[in-house]
């Protein structure tokens, strides 16, 4: 049997099956053993009982996108699995594993030629007092993957603690019932070893690191309201900056969430919200505020499919235009996008530390896929970037609150100093920040604010630059991983790409572009987007200096790496 | 105040048939309503058990049409078969619904539905002046009592779930 | 009213609804059949309006003209179509998440308006669509991932704020009495002007504890007032769980005149006319 690099597992059932449960554990399990992995998962429109699959990919490197197809497949039980059939791929190669009783399986399963075998987890757990089919299909599927019972059950011990011991024992059952069931059946495929690391291992979400990476940027206070894929910030924020002297407040809504913000920025304390498209939008003015005042604060968006309402459960890239340009007036700020799970800690030190020292908004556009995808990764460096506000102190005559600096960056008073009493105004204001509406003051504070931002040097954090070749992919997000993947398939055979992803969307870097474009014939976009926004945003700030093909589709369907891969390929 | 105040007023035949009538229509459109529910959250066993329960209660009040004969059971049903909650069969059904439930637990609905309108007619029986009235409703609680058997007798095939019924590990979904 | 006799069933459309079994909107929904049929309404002239939330996704289970809006906004929406549309029956329906935070000042705008509509808030204590962070009217000591511990913020009490803010009808139900709830809403209808209804609606997914809430409701112990000064006090000393009609106004509603003009485009012209 041939080890392969990655192996991707589903695991599909509905109504409380605990399918979920059974993709995160098998998650844990694999990260605890030394592979890396992402889990995601598919879900109907109910709040409980829905249809759920959870998709898991499992490999020797870091994870970072969706596989083409999956190799293994546990359905539990298939009802209303079709409405997901177009994100559970399979092919000739597929081992579908299928409780007899769980319904039909969806069309796209059985014309892909995969193999069905047919094991009834349902009927074995009923054998077992308060046996359940996931615990089952979790024995089943720790010994396809090559894992022991004890590896297996170890996070399900975990997550039951609180149940007592006879749901302890039930589990423990179920999973060796369906350990022994499977070992008669020859999957094909088996995990490559993991590399041996002395790296901590982590195990989280995108939205959890993004937290994390805010409290290690040195924010102590957040606004909270709740808004589908963005919560879990808020909730991993709300215990953890008591825990390190901040704390958050529950917003009646969006408009008081980013005042709050603002208040507390303005007050000397780092602050930030997270939110999704409807909340952003709603956010839009008061960023305006902070721009124009040059009160840094940070905002979270992490995307879903718009617009409106929209899909609150799936990705996509369509916030970048209301990023960047949503507010009204000339505003310039702060645009970043983090690209993996991992990269969400980063990102957002990088992005606070950023707004603290440039003194504006910075908007982090992540998505509900890395939001509310979980990783195993390694875990992220400690990184030098902490807030590093530039603070009016001994402050003598007449204190110039927008004082024009070689940096455009003015010291802050913050309040309680003395001497430095001023009105932070939105309306367009002179260096001593009292309003004006004389041409030669509005002239060099939108000067200021644009130079202090586009003279400031990024580094080269402002974009992943990898590889080298004639054609080259620009994309975004998370959007990132499927594009690096692509890029080392067509190396494979023998297609030099180039792969560009900006982390810093604005300020744009034109330069930095062109040295990264240098000798690039072709040009591929790729972005998950209905309107090629990403596209038209390049075209308006950069020069391409080859032609450009656009491979964009909105969501809800996650763009692949083979998909992305074969728009290389076909253009030679 | 609710203008259904007290359970509805039988004072002759046609009132009782009515009432007999409303009470077995509303539980078809409850059961039903419960079985679009369990179809809605994938749990197939509860929707089998809930239309079999609508159907069942679907040919009671067929059988008490027919015993009004001409006379429009429906009509005058909609006028006076108003139940204040306490004696509504629906609130706690309805709100006693779980998307994990067994069919143990639609058992137990349904023996208290069944009990509650045993109860009722029972009432009728002993406060009824007119002896048309008495009569029938006699009949019908032992109607009702044959109901109340069956299902205790159904379950006998349907043991208590465990403890641990309604646990799903998997957590709850925000859609919005 | 209409000479066709409507039945409950002629309101719900066939859209199934995702709201957990157990959970109180199902009844909400009932009452609402019930009262447009006591009315005789025909669905087409009712137009239910919303926000979002779980409490919000309820147009689209009835078979009358709907709009699920954005996030606290529906009161907005409903002004804007009840102003131009005074022949249609306006109902609008909120949560307690929707309609007193973010829509909190919308909230207080359309009472003091006083359009002639029904607002209907049914009021878990919890939000629900996003799993489980406190409402306005969420208890203080009630912990949730968002406020661990407990908010330690007092809730509020939408029904003075109501009465307040110039609300016309203020009344409290309760979603477990689909009868009572079905004569309250009928009379906020037919009351003239801004009508809040208030139905407390247990969340079984996220308060399992508001099972308990059958037993605590209670008819409220005072027949109904129009006298402001005692409704404010009564409101006051309010338990949360007194249930009935407990202020009926006397406030003649807002409706702008609209309709043909009488006036020809030429006179407005004679404005600029040198």
């Amino acid at each position: 049997m041939a080890a392969s690099p990655s192996i991707s597992i589903a695991i599909i059932g509905s109504g409380g099956a605990g399918a979920l449960t059974t993709g995160d554990s098998l998650l844990e399990t694999a990260s605890a053993a030394g592979w890396h992995g992402l889990f995601t998962r598919t879900l109907g429109p109910q709040i409980r009982g829905g249809e759920a699959a959870a998709l898991l990919r499992l490999a020797v490197h870091p994870v970072e996108s969706l596989p083409d197809r999956f190799d293994l497949m546990i359905g539990i039980d298939w009802l209303n699995a079709h409405r997901f059939g177009a994100e559970i791929k399979s092919g000739p190669q597929t081992l579908v594993i299928s409780d007899p009783r769980g319904g039909e399986l969806p069309p796209m399963v059985t014309q892909s030629g995969a193999r069905v075998v047919e094991i009834p987890m349902k009927e074995m757990a009923k054998a077992i007092p308060d046996g359940r089919p996931n615990m089952i299909a979790l024995g089943i599927a720790a010994r396809l993957l090559g894992f022991t019972v004890e590896q297996a059950f170890a996070p399900i011990e975990k997550r039951l603690v609180d149940k007592g011991p006879a749901a302890i024992e039930a589990s423990l059952a179920g999973i060796k019932v369906g350990f022994g069931t499977a070992a008669g059946i020859d999957f094909g495929m088996q995990l490559a070893a993991p590399t041996p690391s002395t790296a901590r291992r982590w195990l989280l979400s995108g939205n959890e690191a993004t937290a994390l990476g805010a409290i290690r940027g040195g924010i102590r206070f957040a606004a909270a309201y709740p808004i589908t894929p963005a919560t879990e910030i808020l909730e991993w924020l709300a215990p953890n900056l008591s825990k390190v002297g901040g704390t958050l407040l529950q917003a009646e809504d969006e408009l008081a969430a980013i005042n709050m913000i603002i208040g507390s920025s303005y007050g000397g304390t780092p602050a930030l919200t997270a939110t999704s498209g409807p909340g952003l939008s709603l956010m839009i003015e008061a960023l305006g505020l902070a721009t124009s005042a040059e009160i840094p604060v940070v905002v979270v968006d992490v995307m879903r499919g718009g617009p409106s309402t929209g899909i609150p459960t799936k990705s996509e890239q369509g916030d970048l235009n209301i990023a960047i340009y949503g507010m009204h007036g000339d505003a310039p700020h702060l645009v970043l996008a983090p690209q993996s799970v991992g990269d969400c800690v980063f990102t957002t030190q990088w992005a606070t530390y950023l707004a603290e020292t440039l003194q504006a908004p910075a908007i982090i556009l992540s998505d509900q896929f890395m939001g509310q995808s979980r990783a195993a990764i390694e875990r992220p460096a400690d990184v030098a970037f902490i807030g590093a506000r530039s603070i009016a102190s001994e402050i003598s005559g007449t204190y110039m609150r927008h004082a024009m600096t070689a940096n455009g960056v003015s010291p802050m008073a913050i309040p309680g100093t003395r001497g430095g009493q001023y009105t932070a105004d939105g309306l367009t204001h002179s260096e001593r920040a009292t309003p004006t509406s004389g041409a030669e003051d509005h002239l060099a504070q939108l000067d200021k604010r644009r130079d202090k931002l586009d003279h400031f040097n990024f580094g080269d954090h402002w974009a992943s630059i990898e590889g080298s070749g004639d054609l080259a992919v620009i994309t975004w997000g998370s959007l990132t991983g499927a594009a690096r993947e692509a890029v080392e398939r067509a190396a494979a055979d023998g297609i030099k790409v180039r792969m560009i992803a900006p982390r810093l969307l604005t300020p744009i870097q034109p330069e930095r572009l062109a040295a990264a474009l240098a000798g690039v014939k072709r040009i591929l976009v790729v972005e998950q987007t209905h309107g090629g926004q990403f596209n038209k945003f390049l075209r308006a700030h950069y020069d391409l200096p080859a032609p450009v093909r656009v491979f964009n589709r909105p969501g809800p369907l996650p763009i692949t790496a083979g998909e992305i891969h074969y728009a290389i390929a076909e253009w030679r | 105040m609710s203008k259904s105040a007290g359970t509805p007023k039988v004072a002759n035949l046609n009132d009782l048939l009515a009432v007999a009538y409303q009470i077995e229509i509303d539980a078809v459109d409850r059961y039903n309503l419960l079985a679009d529910q369990m179809e809605t959250h994938n749990n197939p066993e509860l929707v089998k058990v809930f239309r079999d329960l609508a159907r069942a209660e679907g040919i009671h009040g067929e059988e008490i049409r027919r015993l009004a004969g001409d006379f429009d059971v429906a009509a005058h049903a909609r006028q006076i078969a108003k139940f204040e909650r306490s004696e509504s069969p629906e609130e706690a059904e309805l709100g006693s619904a779980h998307y994990l439930m067994t069919p143990w637990h639609a058992l137990q609905l349904s023996l208290a539905g069944e009990k509650r309108a045993l109860a009722y007619f029972t009432s009728i029986v002993e406060t009824a002046k007119d002896p048309k009235v008495k009569t029938l409703a006699a009949e019908l609680v032992e109607e009702e009592a044959e109901h109340v058997s069956l299902v205790h007798r159904l379950l006998l095939r349907y043991p208590k779930p465990s403890e641990s019924w309604a646990d799903d590990l998997d957590p709850p979904v925000s859609q919005e | 009213m209409s000479s066709v006799a409507y039945k409950q069933a002629d309101y719900k459309s066939d859209v199934k609804p995702i709201w957990c079994p157990g959970c109180g909107d199902y009844h909400v929904l009932m009452s609402f059949g019930r009262a447009f049929a006591q009315l005789g309404l025909p669905p087409e002239k009712i137009a239910v309006i919303s926000g979002i939330g779980c409490s919000s996704r309820i147009p689209a289970y009835t078979n009358c003209y709907g709009f699920h809006g954005v996030h606290g906004r529906s009161l907005a929406l409903a002004a804007g179509l009840k102003v131009t549309r005074p022949d249609l029956t306006v109902v609008v329906a909120s949560g307690d998440g929707d309609g007193y935070s973010i829509g909190g000042n919308h909230f207080l705008h359309a009472c003091r308006r006083n359009i002639d509509m029904t607002y209907v808030v049914m009021d878990n204590h919890i939000y629900g669509m996003t799993k489980g962070q406190p409402s306005p009217t969420t208890e203080p000591e009630f912990d949730t991932a968002l406020s661990p511990g407990g908010t330690g913020v007092a809730p509020f009490h939408p029904l003075v704020v109501a009465l307040a803010s110039g609300a016309n009808f203020i009344a409290r139900c309760f979603s477990g009495d689909p009868n009572q709830t079905a004569d309250v809403l009928a009379a906020a209808i037919k009351h003239p002007g801004f009508s809040f209804v208030e139905i407390l609606s247990p969340c079984v997914t996220f308060r399992p504890d508001e099972k308990a809430w059958k037993d605590m409701v209670h008819p409220a112990p005072v027949t109904e007032t129009s006298d402001q000064g005692k409704a404010a006090r009564r409101l006051m000393t309010d338990d949360g769980f007194n249930i009935g009609i407990l202020y009926r106004g006397n406030r003649p509603p807002f409706q702008p005149a609209i309709g043909a003009s009488g006036v020809d485009l030429s006179e407005l012209e004679k404005d600029f006319e040198l």
